[in-house]
């Protein structure tokens, strides 16, 4: 038997004491909070909406971060009335009108990627967290890309990709909350192998050095690919990590492989070094099975030829973008960023600017910041006026598809940012291939995730 | 009260209520001012601050009181977060599986190293730990890439087995249904916001545990032992006494803290990366523990909070936000007081991490904790009327050991 004891005054107690436990919530729940809860993660409130920029600003890719956020602050100007409106003018659609987005000053917070993916990953959750950003955008190596990716993927944040590269940020490792604007490397070989092929010929014996991780594999295997089709033999292929600032031990063995053309997979500071170390080992003077021994670097910047000087003289690489292209958008963009900046920007710069627009852009069509309702704007759009030329946001894996540069080291160049000279511009059609191609197999976009 | 006598008792539960009310001290300002730019209480720092106060309490329980420095501590961390996402793809999301995981293989792995590294005492040791952990690293990242993924980072993929997997379950790191990533209550007083988040109480229900834990070794006679070998371990041995089952004792259950708090990383964030291996984190422990103070119960968790504070809230504030800052100043001085700020925040929040811990060095040997001594000696002095009793007093609280 249970026994119980219900006092009057032991009633009324617990009575208080529920309702006043009751009450609790609702008291603290204040009409600022209720309110935030839109059906999506951080919904702006008030007169202001937040974006992240996180960018390396230290590490091997620092150089890059540098530009990227200069080109973030001046999207954000341009995307605020201020300044001289940059690309809003040049720019296809035309909702735009520098008043911020959908009414909203826009107004932003950065971090610092340190070029690894937990600390990136930790950046944007503070953004998130903390800060309320309803975007983040930027990183300047492809493994903190998917990192970060993933992370907004989760979390119910868009993510505006800044320099990726590799392939799996948009095969393997996509997601329907994340967008590349950037070129990747698959491109990069397919642009690059016709060029090779006219200026070292058919027969080529290739040699790689290859950063080691997601953007280095999947760089070494497109050029490999694109190579071989064009005839060129694969001697031998080495991985070096990205942390390595020496690369002299990889680089002997080169002369004695029997390779006639040394393929440098490697980005920013890396780069640099291993470009170096190979120009002062003395390999361009060589002569290998009768003829001038070459380097190739895939992916090109303009911030590494500077770093690289004369050594770049020749090389062959492709790139996103260069300020030197002569239509509207690319010239509006380099003359505010030169006026504000006072040199010119580099394609990492140009990739984020577009992205920091073109979301922008998006949540303006969409009437809302609502990432569900961004991605729908976002996919299968068509643009031009940033700066590539006609341009498609591919609703399939969240690629941008558009033309592609390859650059050349200039031998007489006139002063430092002018280290490279287009040879080529590698029309669209070129470079496109299916979604479900090999190099890009294996992973799914899944549903757009709107967060809480 | 739970074997501790009642100083300690009270010092355990002044520990838990400051880790139960994290979430509230560390959100001292409201939203929209000026300062809520130096608020914490976000639930990544939070968890930061618990799960690191973990790894170093458990790097004190080897340096602080057997003196035997590892500079390796970082290889711990990374196995507990392999560990822990490995579980991840292969069962499901549920973190029941994966922590005692992470304990296990780290307390392997610390039994190995420290088999071998502790044959060698002093600057040798340091050496050999470094050595074990930049193996570790460079496994981690390029040679053992298919169990590791490289640099890129374990992550689970849609594809993955996870064969427990329910339909109904949480697509992110839970424990029975708690996922991780929500808050429980986010209540907003004023103009003040409050995030109670699960992770965060997870991790400060296990650090709170760990605490404990390292008091009741702190107190027993395992702990004097560990304090005899950092005093004179050669006077030890000439006792007779095998002084090295001890230290390999401290050193494996240090492992296992820190394998703890490397699982309970990936618990809040299911990923692995191998640059928590790299020697830059067992560094970073080591400066934990020395600007806490070593050797102390609670300077440990000081020092990584501190660190923690200065890498996620210093290193974000901009150009933009020092503008702000000096907004009211006249243009040419404002411009000149961001200069003279820039290279202190932001991305220089190394240096003045690194001026701040030579001045704490300097001034402060006994770290953080010697500071908050230091202070309480000030206020304490007050209640003792004789001038005598009072330096006599003083004498004796400088001998007791710092706690």
């Amino acid at each position: 038997m249970s026994k119980s004891n219900f006092t009057r005054r032991g009633l009324i107690r617990t009575g208080a004491a529920s309702g006043a436990a009751l009450a609790m919530p609702s008291i603290f729940t204040g009409a600022a909070w209720s309110a935030a809860h839109s059906g999506y993660t951080n919904a702006p409130q008030g007169d202001t909406v937040t974006l992240g920029f996180n960018v390396p600003q230290s590490g091997p890719y620092a150089d890059e971060g540098m530009d990227e956020l200069r080109a973030f602050e001046l999207a954000v100007e341009h995307l605020n009335g201020e300044g001289d409106g940059g690309c809003l003018a040049t720019f296809s659609s035309k909702v735009l009108d520098g008043t911020g987005i959908l009414g909203k000053k826009v107004a932003y917070v950065t971090g610092d990627t340190q070029t690894k993916s937990d600390a990136a990953r930790a950046s944007a959750k503070s953004m998130i967290e903390k800060d309320g950003a309803i975007m983040i955008s930027g990183g300047s190596s492809s493994g903190v890309a998917v990192a970060v990716q993933g992370l907004c993927q989760e979390a119910g944040i868009i993510f505006m990709a800044g320099l990726t590269h590799s392939n799996d940020t948009t095969g393997k490792d996509k997601k329907a909350n994340g967008f590349r604007h950037f070129f990747n490397a698959y491109m990069s070989g397919a642009a690059l192998a016709p060029v090779l092929d006219k200026a070292y010929g058919a027969d080529r014996k290739a040699y790689h050095l290859t950063a080691d991780y997601t953007w280095g594999w999947t760089q070494q295997e497109s050029i490999q690919a694109a190579t071989e089709a064009i005839g060129w033999e694969t001697v031998n292929n080495v991985l070096t990590p990205l942390a390595s600032t020496d690369f002299s031990s990889y680089i002997a063995p080169v002369l004695n492989s029997g390779a006639d053309v040394l393929v440098l997979n490697h980005y920013g500071g890396n780069m640099v070094n291993s470009l170096t170390q190979a120009v002062q080992f003395g390999l361009r003077d060589k002569q290998v099975n009768g003829k001038d021994f070459q380097i190739v670097v895939p992916l090109y910047s303009e911030l590494m030829a500077k770093g690289a000087g004369a050594n770049i003289k020749g090389v062959f690489g492709s790139t996103n973008w260069s300020w030197k292209l002569q239509d509207e958008g690319t010239q509006a963009f380099v003359r505010s960023f030169g006026t504000k900046y006072g040199f010119p920007p580099s394609n990492a710069a140009q990739t984020c600017y577009a992205q920091t627009l073109l979301y922008a852009d998006a949540a303006a069509r969409a009437g809302s910041f609502n990432p569900c309702a961004i991605v729908e704007a976002l996919e299968g759009y068509e643009f031009d006026g940033l700066g590539n030329g006609p341009t498609l946001y591919r609703a399939e894996d969240h690629q941008c598809f558009k033309d592609v540069l390859v650059m050349q080291g200039k031998e007489n160049p006139d002063n430092e940012y002018d280290a490279l000279e287009i040879v080529e511009i590698t029309p669209r059609a070129q470079v496109e291939y299916a979604p479900d191609h090999p190099m890009f197999a294996g992973g799914s976009l899944g549903e757009c995730n709107p967060g809480a | 009260m739970l074997g501790l006598n009642s100083k300690d008792t009270k010092f355990l539960l002044i520990v838990i209520f400051l880790t139960l009310a994290t979430p509230i001290l560390l959100q001292p300002f409201p939203e929209g001012s000026g300062m809520a730019q130096f608020n914490a209480g976000y639930p990544d720092l939070m968890q930061r601050f618990a799960i690191y106060g973990i790894f170093a309490i458990g790097f004190n329980i080897l340096f602080g009181l057997t003196g035997y420095l590892s500079f390796g501590h970082a290889a711990f961390l990374g196995i507990g977060s392999y560990s822990v996402v490995w579980m991840y793809k292969l069962l499901d999301y549920n973190v029941i599986w994966g922590l005692p995981l992470a304990i296990i293989t780290s307390g392997i792995f610390a039994l190995a190293i420290g088999f071998i590294s502790l044959r060698r005492s002093g600057i040798y040791f340091s050496i050999l730990t470094l050595a074990f952990a930049q193996m570790s690293f460079a496994l981690a990242y390029s040679v053992l890439t298919p169990l590791t993924n490289g640099e890129t980072g374990l992550q689970v993929y849609r594809s993955d087995k996870q064969v427990l997997l329910g339909a109904t379950e949480p697509t992110s790191p839970h424990f029975f249904g708690i996922v991780m990533r929500e808050n429980f209550w986010e209540p907003s007083v004023g103009n003040w916001q409050f995030t109670f988040n699960n992770g965060y109480y997870f991790c400060a229900i296990i650090a709170i545990l760990a605490f404990y834990l390292s008091l009741r070794i702190f107190r027993s006679p395992f702990g004097m032992m560990l304090r005899a070998i950092k005093s004179n371990q050669q006077r030890m041995n000439y006792t007779g006494l095998n002084s090295r089952p001890y230290t390999l004792a401290a050193f494996v259950i240090s492992g296992m803290y820190a394998g703890l708090a490397g699982g309970l990383l990936a618990s809040m964030d299911p990923l692995a990366g191998a640059e928590r291996m790299q020697w830059t984190a067992s560094g970073e422990v080591v400066l934990m523990t020395i600007l806490g103070g070593a050797g102390t119960l609670l300077g440990p968790v000081l020092g990584a909070g501190f660190i923690k504070y200065f890498e996620n809230i210093f290193s974000k504030i901009n150009d933009n936000v020092l503008h702000t800052w000096f907004g009211f100043l006249p243009d040419g001085i404002e411009d000149f007081m961001v200069t003279i700020v820039h290279p202190f925040v932001g991305k220089g929040w190394h240096l003045t991490l690194g001026l701040l811990f030579m001045a704490v060095v300097i001034f402060l040997p006994g770290g953080l904790v010697e500071l908050g001594q230091r202070v309480g000696r000030l206020f304490r002095r007050r209640d003792i009327n004789s001038a005598d009793a009072e330096a006599k007093a003083a004498k004796q609280r400088a001998n007791t050991p710092a706690e």
